[in-house]
């Protein structure tokens, strides 16, 4: 520590490695950003008067929003076969993320498996969703066959690492007196380790389905997944119809905010933190 | 003059809890008073009047010559600035630096710019160290906040204070949170503090037997209104059980206790 | 028989739930037309294919100038879409946590606007943005930013909260400006939370960036999409792998500076 009672300034701020770090990362940022917008891909559009008109688009869509080419039931069907996608891939990857996680988890498997099954889900999860489903698209069409399992994929990868972290979390002292009563892996699995996380695993298995809601929305406006998000897509780049894109987003808007609202109220009342 | 003249002030939280009920009082600078009463009595509320950290329903205050609960803008922070506040929680930024935390005090001096970018000067700097210093904190200068036992972490506050040059200390339960021993270096410090320097302390305590040691003068509150006010050698064990109320049978017992020890 | 009684119950709840959840789930496989068993069957397919045919092939690696160039683009979006995103947020979550909002009616105004910018998902934000922007980065780079602002005001105002209120009232009692306790205190109080954020959001934005390149023709997205469907195979697996290495490292130093300033 310096002395600093002497002549000359005395330093306010302590360099530490904390606060070095973080000036160099907002540096590093600021720079990257202004480098990125500098060689933003442009292609000759006049930024004030496309922002203008963005804002009248966003005027259009939110008070002149109407139906055309599909009927209100239509609409909702469309809509259902979004939260179905989104529904069928948090269900299939919670199962398998379920079984999955037991041996990614460091106090439920030996260090060796748990390193080898985190580097593989973090491989899956690194790859965008969309990759995966088109990947999968090669061998079994565009459709609904390549999304769900593309989209399943992605949640594994995710669902894994939150469960994994959910069970290390547990309190080794309810695993050991099981242990030390004779019971087997299995049966401390399913008495100990699945009773005391319900309710966590289950908040994070919400948390996916919010996030699966969004993503079945995207695979259909990219990868063929049918739903709303194609007629959005539709309405986008094939009609030019931002009116009817206005139901549409009117429609998924308050379905995601309903979600948000349930997948907060099951995290308050189990207390799991958001994944950072 | 009264440095603190305290006039009849109400404060009334929605129109069902009266938590300042017409209180008066006034304080002569240089005075070392301790506020007493049961948690709920108005004791928080009213150094928060004080320095307009809560505005007052009807009364007024004045200090130094003017009146506080009209003051806005640069006036009150002003009036601000000549007060310093010590929280039962330190109230300090955990992930900033002691010296960090003890500038802070100067912002109020600072205008607009040099407070947002916390440009102080050398002179500025050289008195938070010397200050620090007294208070036995040196070595932890760098050291971040939230590294530091409580007691220290209180010593922070009242160098935060201080730094600001105050006329008068504000405390508000500075010792609730604290172990015995920390909590007598503290109240050492703050009798220090005002046998030296002269600084008004205005101190919120719980415990009467620590009020009895060190004030001056005790006000007894209860329910938002002053049932005692005087010196401490008066206050008689029927006064305070009037002050504490239910609460009162344990602490007559220790300060019985202390006075046969 | 008490406890008997209470753990039947028990069972009967765990049963009836998953008997519901089982019930909705086959529904939405009749409904979306997804077969369990062609969905099986088509992931060894997949990767007996992709053993032969999805990897790197000369061309491929000759290509490779040009996948890193749009990798770059793709990842300096992300980054300058998260940061400015996020200096936005930042300012929005002030004026909406509890603890530093000017007046108590700003709180919900704000709240409202973070729901409906993050509930938007970002390709639909997408699709909004062609009628003005079309095929350029900029639709990208606002379809990335709303959605980043909606997100990072919401996890401000928790963060900002949760620092709570006890050194924003010492410093007011020091006679400090609003302006000056938000910059000396509340911002370095929540900075390291906010990179923090600020660097999920990049990772996340990289892949929503590649979802959106697709929409839009740019960046990696738009390569991708443009070898897959020529059947360049071995050349959209490249971009795949080059993807991947680029989230991977950006996750790697993430957790580096989050280690170091959390």
């Amino acid at each position: 520590m310096e002395t600093t009672l002497t002549s000359g300034r005395i330093r306010v701020r302590p360099r530490t490695r904390a606060n070095i770090v973080l000036h160099v990362t907002l540096i590093v940022l600021v720079l990257l950003t202004i480098y990125g917008l500098a060689t933003l891909d442009t292609r000759n559009i006049n930024i004030f008067t496309a922002f203008g008109d963005m804002l009248n688009n966003f005027r259009i869509v939110l008070f002149e929003a109407r139906l055309k080419n599909l009927s209100w039931l239509e609409l909702f069907r469309e809509l259902m076969i979004t939260v179905a996608l989104g529904l069928i891939t948090t269900v299939l990857g919670a199962i398998i993320a379920f079984f999955v996680a037991l041996f990614a988890a460091q106090n439920l498997a030996p260090r060796r498996v748990t390193d080898a099954v985190k580097a593989v889900m973090a491989f899956i999860r690194a790859v965008p969703t969309v990759l995966w489903v088109l990947f999968f698209a090669v061998t079994a069409g565009l459709g609904s066959i390549a999304a769900v399992v593309g989209m399943t994929f992605h949640s594994i990868s995710y669902l894994v690492k939150a469960y994994a972290e959910t069970f290390e979390e547990l309190d080794e002292g309810v695993l050991e007196a099981l242990r030390a009563s004779g019971a087997n892996w299995w049966q401390t699995i399913f008495q100990a380790v699945v009773p005391s996380s319900a309710s966590a695993l289950l908040s994070w298995t919400f948390v996916r389905f919010e996030i699966n809601f969004s993503v079945a929305i995207a695979m259909g406006a990219t990868a063929g997944a049918g739903g709303i998000g194609f007629d959005m897509f539709m309405a986008s780049a094939f009609y030019l119809d931002l009116r009817e894109l206005g139901i549409f987003t009117y429609a998924v808007l308050i379905f995601a905010i309903l979600l948000e609202w349930g997948a907060t109220r099951l995290k308050e009342t189990v207390g799991v933190k958001r994944q950072a | 003059m009264s440095l603190l003249e305290v006039d009849a002030v109400t404060k009334r939280y929605g129109p069902e809890t009266l938590a300042l009920d017409s209180v008066t009082f006034s304080v002569q600078p240089g005075e070392f008073v301790a506020i007493i009463g049961p948690s709920g009595a108005g004791k928080s509320t009213l150094l928060r009047c004080i320095n307009r950290l809560i505005d007052i329903t009807a009364g007024d205050i004045r200090f130094a010559g003017v009146s506080v609960p009209t003051l806005r803008g640069s006036a009150l922070r002003r009036h601000r600035i000549q007060i310093g506040m010590i929280f039962q929680h330190y109230n300090l930024v955990n992930r900033l630096s002691v010296l960090e935390n003890v500038l802070h005090g100067r912002l109020g001096y600072k205008n607009t710019l040099q407070g947002i970018l916390g440009l102080y000067s050398e002179e500025e700097k050289r008195e938070a160290v010397r200050i620090l210093e007294t208070l036995g904190l040196s070595e932890q200068m760098y050291k971040r906040c939230d590294q530091l036992s409580g007691g220290q972490k209180q010593r922070v506050g009242i160098a935060r204070a201080l730094v600001q040059q105050p006329k008068m200390l504000l405390c508000d339960e500075p010792i609730a949170s604290l172990d015995p021993s920390s909590a007598k270096v503290i109240m050492d410090t703050l009798q220090e503090i005002n046998r030296s320097t002269g600084i008004t302390v205005l101190v919120n305590l719980h415990q009467v037997d620590v009020a009895l040691h060190y004030a001056k003068r005790i006000i007894g509150m209860n329910r938002g209104r002053i049932v005692y006010d005087g010196a401490p050698h008066n206050l008689s064990s029927d006064q305070i059980y009037h002050i504490y109320g239910s609460e009162a049978g344990e602490l007559i017992l220790d300060l019985k206790e202390r006075y046969a020890a | 028989m008490q406890p008997n009684a209470f753990l039947r119950r028990r069972r009967l709840q765990s049963i009836f739930f998953l008997a519901v959840i089982a019930a909705i789930t086959y529904g939405s496989m009749v409904l979306t037309q997804f077969d369990l068993v062609q969905g099986l069957g088509v992931i060894p397919r997949a990767f007996v294919w992709a053993i032969t045919n999805f990897v790197p092939d000369e061309r491929a690696w000759s290509r490779l100038p040009r996948i890193l160039e749009k990798l770059q683009e793709t990842v300096l979006v992300a980054v300058a879409s998260s940061t400015i995103a996020s200096i936005f947020g930042l300012g929005l979550a002030l004026l909406g946590a509890n603890t530093t909002r000017p007046h108590p009616w700003f709180s919900l105004p704000a709240r409202a606007i973070a729901s409906i910018f993050r509930n938007i998902d970002v390709s639909v934000w997408a699709l909004i943005l062609l009628f003005s922007f079309g095929q350029s980065g900029f639709t990208g780079f606002f379809a990335l930013s709303f959605v980043t602002f909606g997100f990072i005001t919401r996890v401000m105002i928790e963060t900002i909260d949760e620092v709570g209120i006890e050194p924003v009232e010492a410093l007011r009692a020091t006679g400090a400006s609003y302006a000056a306790i938000i910059s000396q205190s509340v911002i370095p109080a929540c900075l390291p939370q906010l990179i923090s954020w600020v660097l999920y959001m990049i990772e996340t934005n990289i892949r929503s960036a590649t979802l959106v390149g697709i929409l839009t023709g740019t960046g990696i997205g738009f390569l991708f999409d443009l070898y897959f469907k020529s059947f360049s195979y071995g050349s959209a697996s490249l971009v795949v792998l080059a993807t991947v290495v680029a989230v991977l490292l950006i996750e790697a130093v993430s957790n580096y500076i989050r280690r170091t300033i959390l």
